[in-house]
């Protein structure tokens, strides 16, 4: 144990012990940075329970419940009612689940929330694979990924969670990565104010899943948006804005070349990616006006 | 004034849990327990119950709902039955292990498969060790009573493990019964105002919940948790008394009827209790020495008044209404056997799957076998069923 000679400044320990240029640290010590002491946050386990701690130790100062996998949705809209039959209407209650957790096993839990219009913040940080059991392949690893359970790359596109949440027609959702930081901090703080569902759904580099220099977690996200492999968008009472509009998209192969997890896919599967993301961001465009 | 009311079993939890003013609800429809979440959102609609309801898309939900809610300092709700507890079965554990006094009434109703909607005990029988303790209920004015007593029960700090009131689908769920309802200050002043003894969700005295601990100290907390269900057998002891001086009706862990010089006794859980004591007294009429014993509380399972009740009397024939697939004999069975020295003859019987009905013949037919029964063999008795040539295309037993 450590004897640490001082406090940390935010929310979140001095020292966790997330992989080295895990995006997932950078996502949660800003999440709560915004959204301030007034929060308790549900975590399944998988790569972000390590900040519930082990043991008698915790990597957390706020209030949390560690759940279990798929329904973090469903404790947090428990932990809000609770508050709320109390009279207490001002803590935000949140989820923070990995891709897993919320795509595949939680997706019901979530779904459940959204429709009966709880007032939970549901954050998903995606590093697009089981990362905490191994790198397996979840239902939000893009098409081409290698992971040890899609191993000769996945064959099918990823599952669309805005979309998701755009068809249960929830206040406030938005999509941010860790190389916009600013633009990840402003959508905490809207979905901070929201009284209602709002999730957010943050690309989380994770060089030991992803096959990259553990240095390099911010350029390859930011790769990922200029490529548009992850777009950046909200989506606030009906209307969807586009947050950041390349002007013209970098070839996703500039992407792609930054990670091992790609170094299977041919170049008819990169150039079919490359239509598909040119496809959704047009429509995305379109949606926009 | 106390007064009474024509309630089915379900209602009857519904009376209880609004009397015991819970805060939040969580329910999701199952049959038989569906007018159960229908009762309860009705009376959140009309403000007669002063709770949120969250219509939850599932019991694993429902449960999780019920345990975050609850952790941040409320009395909540929930109900279930069948494949409903078992999709729960995940987060019963977690209710336990956070020492979360939940009371869940439960509609019991066979597994799937084959598919079946009435009564047997495999669904909570099955949760045996998810860390609950389990009261059975033998009628409408019991299934009130006891939800009232599990209130004080699971929230006793010494307690603090939550509890399943088990109701036997259909036979009581859904059977129209006249029962005793105190009034509210009554009720107050018995179960009292809901405080939290242990974990607490406050982002003013945050805490982080559950998560994950070495080996060493899950030992010790599960240790704990098994202390937990002792005390509980103490406590129960002491709610069954104080609920006895002001409402007047008695209760025990486990029950005899007519076992002072019985001969041989059948050992029952739920609804067939009442069937059981029926027959006992037209045995009696033949000139029989039969008594009857019904387990309230399957857990803890009380060894010690069961090993006092039926000291001296030797047949002891135990129905179980689920199956206990590969054992020596079903759950029940197993329990009351370890309960005994081996100069008791128990034997097992099952009976009443899938809302078979245990009639009258059925208990007389145990009670002329277990009389004329030297010993208890080697496998339990499958109660009118045609065990002769089991694996060939045959007709099916019927009882009358």
């Amino acid at each position: 144990m450590f004897n640490l000679k001082s406090e940390a400044r935010g929310f979140i320990a001095h020292g966790v012990s997330a992989c080295a240029g895990c995006g997932m640290e950078l996502i949660i010590r800003n999440v709560l940075d915004v959204l301030g002491s007034d929060t308790t946050i549900v975590i399944p386990p998988g790569c972000s329970a390590l900040f519930c701690g082990f043991g008698n130790e915790t990597g957390m100062k706020i209030s949390a419940f560690q759940g279990n996998l798929e329904n973090s949705a469903a404790y947090a809209t428990g932990i809000s009612r609770g508050y709320r039959a109390q009279g207490n209407d001002h803590t935000k209650v949140v989820a923070f689940a990995g891709d897993g957790g919320t795509l595949d096993i939680g997706l019901q839990a979530l779904s459940g929330m959204m429709e009966r219009g709880e007032d939970v913040l549901y954050i998903c940080y995606d590093n697009e694979a089981y990362m905490n059991t191994g790198i397996q392949g979840s239902s939000s690893t893009p098409y081409g990924t290698s992971t040890t359970t899609t191993p000769g790359g996945k064959t099918v596109q990823k599952k669309d969670l805005l979309g998701i949440a755009i068809a249960h027609q929830i206040p406030y959702c938005a999509s941010a990565t860790v190389s916009h930081i600013p633009d990840l901090r402003k959508k905490v703080e809207k979905a901070k104010h929201v009284k209602g569902p709002s999730l957010l759904h943050i690309h989380c580099p994770c060089p030991t899943g992803w096959g990259f220099d553990t240095a390099k977690s911010v350029e390859v996200c930011r790769k990922g948006v200029q490529s548009g492999a992850w777009l950046l968008y909200e989506y606030e009472n009906g209307k969807i804005r586009v947050n950041v509009k390349p002007k013209e998209l970098l070839p996703v192969k500039e992407y792609l070349m930054l990670q091992r997890r790609f170094r299977k896919m041919s170049d008819e599967q990169v150039g079919a990616l490359e239509r598909a993301i040119r496809e959704q961001y047009e429509k995305l465009l379109e949606k926009e006006e | 004034m106390a007064h009474y009311k024509m309630l089915d079993g379900n209602t009857a939890c519904v009376e209880a849990i609004k009397m015991a003013k819970v805060k939040v609800v969580s329910a999701y429809p199952i049959t038989p327990q569906s007018t159960i979440a229908e009762k309860l959102s009705e009376e959140v609609e009309s403000g007669a119950l002063d709770a949120g309801y969250i219509r939850v898309e599932s019991e694993h939900t429902a449960m999780s709902c019920a345990v975050g809610a609850q952790l941040t300092g409320v009395r909540t709700a929930t109900a279930t039955a069948s494949v409903g507890l078992a999709l729960m079965h995940e987060v019963l554990n977690v209710a336990s292990g956070c020492r979360v006094p939940i009371v869940m009434p439960v509609v019991n109703r066979s597994l799937a498969s084959p598919w079946s909607l009435w009564c047997d005990h495999q669904d909570s029988i099955a949760e045996r060790d998810s860390g609950w303790l389990q009261l059975y209920c033998e009628n409408v004015q019991d299934i009130y009573d006891t939800m009232l007593m599990a209130y004080r029960i699971a929230e006793n700090p010494e307690v603090l493990t939550p509890i399943m009131v088990c109701l036997d689908g259909f036979f009581l769920s859904h059977s129209m019964q006249k029962v005793l309802l105190p009034e509210q200050a009554e009720v107050d002043e018995f179960i009292g105002e809901y405080t939290v003894n242990n974990l607490k969700l406050d982002p003013e005295d945050p805490m982080v919940i559950d998560n994950l601990i070495g080996s060493d100290e899950i030992t010790e907390m599960k240790y704990q948790q098994a202390i937990g269900f002792e005390k509980a057998h103490d406590v129960m002891l002491e709610v069954f008394e104080e609920f006895y001086q002001k409402f007047g009706r008695r209760k025990a862990l486990v029950e005899g009827y007519r076992t002072e010089d019985a001969e041989a006794v059948v050992v029952t859980l739920g609804s067939m209790s009442g069937t059981a004591k029926y027959v006992v007294d037209q045995l009696h009429e033949q000139g029989h020495k039969v008594g009857a014993v019904k387990v309230v509380s399957f857990r803890p399972f009380p060894a010690k008044e069961l090993r006092e009740l039926l000291s001296g009397i030797k047949k002891v024939a135990v129905i179980d209404r689920t199956t206990g697939f590969g054992g020596e004999g079903a759950p029940m069975w197993v329990e009351t056997k370890a309960a005994l020295s081996d100069e008791y003859l128990v034997k097992g019987y099952i009976a009443g799957l899938a809302g078979r009905d245990i009639h009258t013949g059925t208990i007389e037919q145990v009670f002329r076998d277990i009389l004329a029964s030297d010993q208890a063999g080697e496998k339990p008795v499958w109660i009118d069923c045609n065990t002769e040539h089991a694996m060939n295309i045959r007709e099916v037993n019927k009882y009358v």
